[in-house]
């Protein structure tokens, strides 16, 4: 008896023991991003001014600012979304509405798990070959937005097929109960119904893309640009290219000026996720199945 | 559909139904070729990967290429062996598994067994921030503050290093790993964890014995993915590990990974055709084949040792 109420105590003390320590470990993740963030303030605050928005990029770092970076993301992102929420959200209906159970629909899912862990490097190359020397389309917003919109696909489709699979059954079989087509039934019914986490998903997916450094440095997208993109045609450049740029000089000045970059480029992000976490709570407070 | 009278059917009522038919398949056909584009991309990064390195092999043997242990490709006397770059990523994949994967399966443990639903809701949604942070800020991070960070622990450290990348590298997979490990643990019904309090178990013992062993296969794929994703992890590597390609098993030495060698290369002016750019591809194929044969055995682990709850 004694034994095994000693034994008792001390695996409640190891139980206890690692309570502490799996959140301890927990908040390590907490802790590290608030010791980034403070970290990219810190530098980065003294720099944030309206001339940093407004000046393009320089040798002298008083007077450089992202100007051209920022614009070149903005078009970089809409041109993205043009190409990539399409194609992502036909192809979701696709494999989730339509595709019939067998080799060819297991290919493509298999496909598309293993293209969302392909490395972002890999489509840089893929882009390099085919877009801007293939296709000819030099060091473009153009060539940048195919690839991004590669690279994002696979995310879209995956987040796009998760929300029109919640969407229950009963929904559709009344639909076609009614006479409607396997088209009617998806644009009038599912789609609207699935709208919601759709649009979550593909704001983070955006939002992945504008991060992108990687498949930019590929393309060769410039990293000195003096002027903003009339049309998807013309050189680029982008926030988290700035910040590469940046990070690599040794002088502390460019830090402070890539870490207020990087304010810009985390305000961004976040507002995107904020969105996307507000769309998800509203469309869940009106669900009426 | 059956060809059958349509009430009251007229010729007319029947031509709209065909047109309505063909309208049908045609956006069919159109969605199918959304969902086949993404088998298109898998086909052309594997024809342009060979395409390129085939004519590389033609200059280079593969076996100087994979088994040479000089890699100095961009100047003279030029040496091809790749092992020195796969050496980096290693050293940088080693340290950033040692810093994730206790920590992410503790996080993952703590996330489903012990925290209640409100720390839930709070600590998921800033692991997704942190898992949303681009890499080129960790990049950044591991710079300004992880390097000098170890310089004042060991002052011999360069300013360069595989050990700055390998941790801010394991900071940016450890929540994947977390939120994967949640998953699986979750997974678990909470059945066998009444089962083991009926028997007298404590919370730990209930973690570690009843419900890590059930989830096991999902935990080790999500450890399997985090790898791949560090092996192709670029900017993090590109800014604060260095780049001089080089044997070594000190992790506070500058080195190069595979994949900050393409950036190396892309950002210089490199003309095409050239066997300097061919390298890229080269280096672009074997990482593509290491990260898909990283991806594959997670689906595979995923599949083999998956223990079905119904």
């Amino acid at each position: 008896m004694g034994i095994v109420s000693h034994n008792l105590v001390r695996r409640r003390q190891l139980g206890s023991l690692f309570r502490v320590l799996f959140l301890a470990a927990t908040l390590v993740g907490v802790v590290l991003l608030a010791l980034l963030l403070v970290e990219v303030l810190r530098h980065g605050l003294g720099w944030l001014n309206l001339q940093f928005l407004t000046s393009y990029p320089s040798r002298f770092p008083q007077q450089a600012g992202i100007k051209a970076a920022l614009w070149g993301t903005i078009w970089l992102i809409a041109l993205t979304a043009v190409f990539s929420i399409p194609i992502g959200i036909g192809a979701a209906i696709y494999l989730e509405e339509y595709a019939r159970r067998g080799w060819l629909s297991t290919v493509i899912e298999i496909n598309i798990s293993n293209l969302a862990g392909t490395p972002s490097i890999v489509y840089g190359i893929l882009g390099l070959a085919i877009f801007v020397r293939w296709l000819g389309l030099g060091r473009s917003l153009l060539a940048g937005a195919l690839t991004m919109s590669l690279l994002i696909l696979p995310v879209t489709i995956l987040a796009a097929r998760e929300a029109l699979r919640a969407v229950p059954a009963s929904i559709r079989l009344a639909s076609f109960a009614l006479g409607a087509t396997q088209w009617q039934t998806v644009r009038h019914h599912v789609l609207p119904a699935a709208l919601p986490g759709i649009l979550t998903g593909v704001i983070l997916s955006l939002s992945r893309a504008i991060g992108e450094t990687a498949p930019l440095v590929m393309l060769g997208a410039l990293m000195y640009v003096a002027f903003t993109p009339r049309g998807p045609m013309d050189p680029f450049s982008a926030l988290p290219l700035q910040i590469f740029n940046w990070s690599s000089r040794p002088q502390a000045e460019f830090f402070g000026l890539a870490a207020a970059a990087i304010i810009v480029l985390l305000a961004v992000l976040l507002t995107m996720n904020a969105a996307a976490i507000l769309i998800r709570y509203r469309s869940q407070k009106k669900l009426r199945w | 559909m059956a060809t059958y009278a349509v009430p009251g059917g007229s010729a007319t009522r029947l031509t709209a139904k065909r047109k309505r038919r063909w309208r049908e398949q045609m956006i069919q056909a159109v969605l199918f070729l959304c969902a086949l584009l993404s088998v298109g991309t898998t086909l052309s990064i594997i024809w342009i990967l060979i395409r390129e390195v085939w004519a590389f092999f033609g200059e280079i043997s593969p076996l100087a290429f994979l088994l040479g242990t000089r890699w100095t490709p961009l100047v003279e006397p030029r040496s091809f062996g790749v092992l020195p770059l796969v050496c980096g990523t290693m050293l940088v994949v080693v340290g950033a598994a040692l810093v994730s994967i206790p920590l992410g399966l503790a996080s993952g443990i703590y996330l489903s067994e012990y925290a209640s639903n409100r720390v839930r809701g709070l600590l998921k949604p800033i692991l997704e921030i942190l898992a949303g942070v681009p890499t080129v800020v960790y990049g950044y991070f591991a710079l300004t503050f992880v390097t000098p960070l170890l310089v004042r622990i060991v002052p011999s450290t360069q300013v360069f290093n595989a050990a700055s990348a390998s941790i801010v590298v394991g900071i940016m997979v450890l929540p994947m790993i977390a939120s994967l490990c949640d998953d699986a643990l979750r997974a678990v019904p909470r059945s066998l964890r009444d089962a083991g309090y009926a028997l007298g178990a404590t919370d730990l013992e209930v973690a570690t014995e009843i419900v890590l062993p059930g989830a096991l296969s999902g935990v080790l794929a999500s450890f399997v993915l985090a790898i791949s994703r560090a092996i192709g992890e670029t900017m993090a590597v590109a800014l604060a590990a260095g780049a001089t390609p080089k044997l070594t098993l000190n992790p506070l030495e500058s080195i190069q990974t595979m994949t900050a060698y393409i950036v190396q290369v892309s950002l210089g002016d490199t003309p095409s055709g050239s066997l300097e750019y061919r390298t890229i591809f080269a280096v672009g194929l074997l990482l593509f084949v290491m990260t898909l044969s990283m991806n594959l055995l997670a689906n595979r682990i995923l599949r083999r040792f998956r223990e079905v709850y119904d």
